[in-house]
């Protein structure tokens, strides 16, 4: 089946606690088929629970939402069929083998592990030396190549990751979204949620999102592009001294410690500064002017 | 139906994986079953008695006597004040104060009665009970003994009602063939109950379930696959106790091996069905522990494993009615001591039968797939 758009949310709703905690709020947005979609939020961004609804094991208090044209309340069975779910926890059986829990899901969907080798192959081979280790005992990075092979298993049209690079090191993790970038190009759509703004740039598009509330959505270069300010890294030897003196400064919008940098935005023009500081005692201070990140971005359109 | 092959296949390799559980499941309940029938005897023996003797007369002697020859009484001690007896029951020395009055003798003899007094620590019920009519018993005894003495003339016999009972079924009144059976209810019952419902806890404090619920399982089929392993583990257990029963306690069921078989199944229906109630509303192990715990405690107070459901009062009966156990003890012991058959048993399987799919209706109902 083939949609123009995998997945549709329309003006989506979900409370907790009878109604007194907004999880999502008004959240409308689609990703088109073969699309590689990031949600980009903080914790409690209400991430998760979008997940749950679009892989119906949770009904929106309001709004509609649809997965390969099928909607997610009536035709939930057909959905379960064709899409792949990775959650954020994970969930596969500990006691079991890398083996015996892909053969599981595999057979759960009615297929084999060979009849979709090609898929999982490129994933699978790297856990393969480990097929008879019980699940539990894996490392970080295995368990969630295991998960995404069981998430893949069935072949689905649309795959669900749902913080999947949490708690996973560096390496491991650039060679996560290189195996998703793979998949994209076999044709599977794939939605994914990450509270790292640094993955934010590997995706298509991106909404960010925000105590249940999307702030923006758009490409990573538009949504860069449409930083309103210029901005500046300030550094010096003090750092810790530099941000407060910064702060202080009458001319300064914003001021947000990045590594050994502050990035800072000014009222009107960054000139003054740099004196204002040397009288302040900061001798080794340097300013750039630099594009913004996704971070900026992200901090920029939390102010409104 | 393949589907449900497969959740079978992965239940019993993760059952069989899980070694020391599958060792607790087994190992645990035949220990019980070895161990508890031997102490759940209700037969009181050897009740401390405290003697205050007032009288020292020949018939307070012979009183004496009588009672700690029985070997249900042990003299604790013999004092010579009430206060002292009574001090002997505080420290808990002694269960039960005799008090013999003075003149016990003479007025016996010159007014044809005599009084005695008898104080009891009624702290253990049963105990104190048993102990004070059995005390009854032998003063009664040594009455009739003394009264037949003084009617020296062999021609006029006292009019006497003498009883003679003999016990069907259970003809030696033999604790472990009433205990065994009910006992290994209850076994079967802690470990169908708790153990389903734990088992299926776990998927969801593991987050499994999530994974589950994204593929097409069908509900009913991941039911199914969860209940069969304990329903086949519960037969298992079952037939172990039957084993150990007979080679331990040399309890031989009288009815036949497929009557209780059959019992049993629909048994562990019912049982399961809670099991699987308990896990739809918690969300932690914890939670179907303490639910479990809560159910299974009731059960084997009330069922009538120790003391008789017929002699509860009218509302406990009501209630007892509807828990699986009570109706299944009463099978257990009727096939095994009586040699029931299923004609006569139907009641009680009535009974379960409807209790479990009460259960298993409702449990399904408030098993959601969509939280």
């Amino acid at each position: 089946m083939q949609h123009d758009h995998s997945i549709i949310l329309n003006n989506i709703k979900k409370t907790y606690n009878k109604g007194t905690l907004v999880a999502v709020e008004n959240i409308s947005f689609k990703v088109e088929s073969g699309e590689l979609f990031g949600l980009i939020g903080p914790d409690g961004a209400g991430k998760t629970t979008l997940f749950r609804i679009l892989t119906t094991l949770l009904l929106a208090d309001q709004g509609i939402a649809s997965v390969n044209g099928l909607d997610v309340v009536k035709d939930y069975k057909k959905i379960r069929n064709c899409v792949g779910y990775m959650p954020g926890k994970f969930s596969l059986y500990q006691d079991l083998t890398i083996e015996e829990n892909l053969n599981f899901f595999a057979t759960v969907f009615g297929t084999t592990i060979e009849e979709n080798y090609d898929l999982i192959k490129d994933i699978y081979i790297q856990i393969e030396p480990f097929k008879d280790r019980r699940a539990g005992k894996l490392s970080g990075g295995m368990k969630q190549k295991l998960a995404l092979c069981c998430a893949l298993i069935h072949k689905p049209d649309v795959l669900f990751l749902d913080e999947p690079t949490t708690g996973v090191d560096v390496v491991s993790r650039k060679e996560f979204w290189e195996m998703l970038k793979r998949l994209k190009a076999q044709g599977i759509t794939i939605l994914v949620s990450t509270p790292y703004m640094d993955e934010a740039n590997l995706c298509d598009r991106i909404a960010l999102i925000q105590k249940g509330k999307i702030l923006s959505i758009d490409t990573p270069v538009k949504i860069v592009q449409s930083y309103p300010e210029k901005l500046f890294a300030i550094k010096s030897s003090n750092a810790f001294k530099l941000l407060q003196d910064v702060r202080e400064y009458a001319g300064t919008e914003t001021c947000f410690a990045f590594g050994d940098a502050l990035h800072t935005t000014f009222k009107s023009n960054e000139e003054g500064v740099l004196n204002y500081l040397k009288d302040k005692g900061h001798n080794d201070v340097s300013i750039e002017s630099i594009t913004p990140g996704i971070e900026d971005c992200f901090i920029e359109l939390l102010k409104n | 139906m393949r589907t449900l092959f497969f959740l079978l296949e992965k239940e019993f390799r993760q059952l069989l994986r899980r070694k020391s559980l599958l060792g607790m499941l087994i190992i645990a309940p035949a220990i019980q079953l070895i161990i508890m029938p031997l102490a759940a005897d209700f037969s009181v023996k050897n009740v401390s008695i405290v003697v205050v003797d007032n009288d020292h007369s020949s018939y307070s002697q012979r009183l004496i006597n009588k009672i700690t020859a029985g070997g249900s009484f042990k003299l604790a001690g013999y004092v010579s004040s009430y206060k002292e007896a009574l001090k002997m029951v505080e420290q808990d020395k002694a269960d039960l104060a005799l008090q013999i009055p003075v003149n016990f003798e003479r007025n016996l003899a010159r007014e044809n009665s005599g009084k005695l007094f008898v104080a009891i620590n009624a702290i253990e019920g049963t105990k104190a009970n048993l102990g004070g009519s059995y005390l009854s018993g032998i003063v009664k005894d040594f009455d009739d003994e003394i009264r037949i003495e003084w009617t020296h003339d062999a021609t006029v016999d006292a009019p006497q009602i003498s009883v003679a009972s003999s016990n069907w079924y259970n003809p030696f009144l033999n604790y472990n063939l009433y205990m065994v059976p009910a006992i290994l209810v209850t076994l079967v019952t802690a470990m169908s109950a708790m153990q389903s419902a734990f088992n299926i806890v776990q998927e969801k404090e593991n987050g499994t379930i999530e994974q589950i619920n994204v593929t097409p399982i069908k509900k009913h089929i991941f039911i199914i696959g969860k209940l069969i392993p304990f329903l086949v583990l519960g037969i298992i257990l079952f037939s172990l106790g039957l084993v150990l029963g007979r080679i331990i306690y040399h309890v031989v069921p009288v009815g036949s091996l497929i009557v209780l078989y059959g019992s049993l199944v629909v048994y562990l229906f019912a049982m399961l069905g809670l099991g699987l109630l308990i896990s739809t509303y918690s969300a932690t192990q914890q939670q179907a522990m303490s639910l479990s715990f809560f159910f299974i405690n009731i059960f084997n107070m009330m069922s009538g494993v120790f003391s008789s459901v017929d002699s509860m009062p009218a509302w406990a009966q009501a209630i007892v009615q509807t828990f699986p156990p009570s109706h299944f003890i009463k099978i257990m012991r009727t096939v095994v001591l009586k040699g029931s058959g299923f004609s006569d048993i139907s009641n009680h399987l009535i009974a379960i039968t409807i209790i479990g799919l009460v259960l298993n209706t409702w449990a399904i109902l408030n098993y959601r797939k969509t939280a």
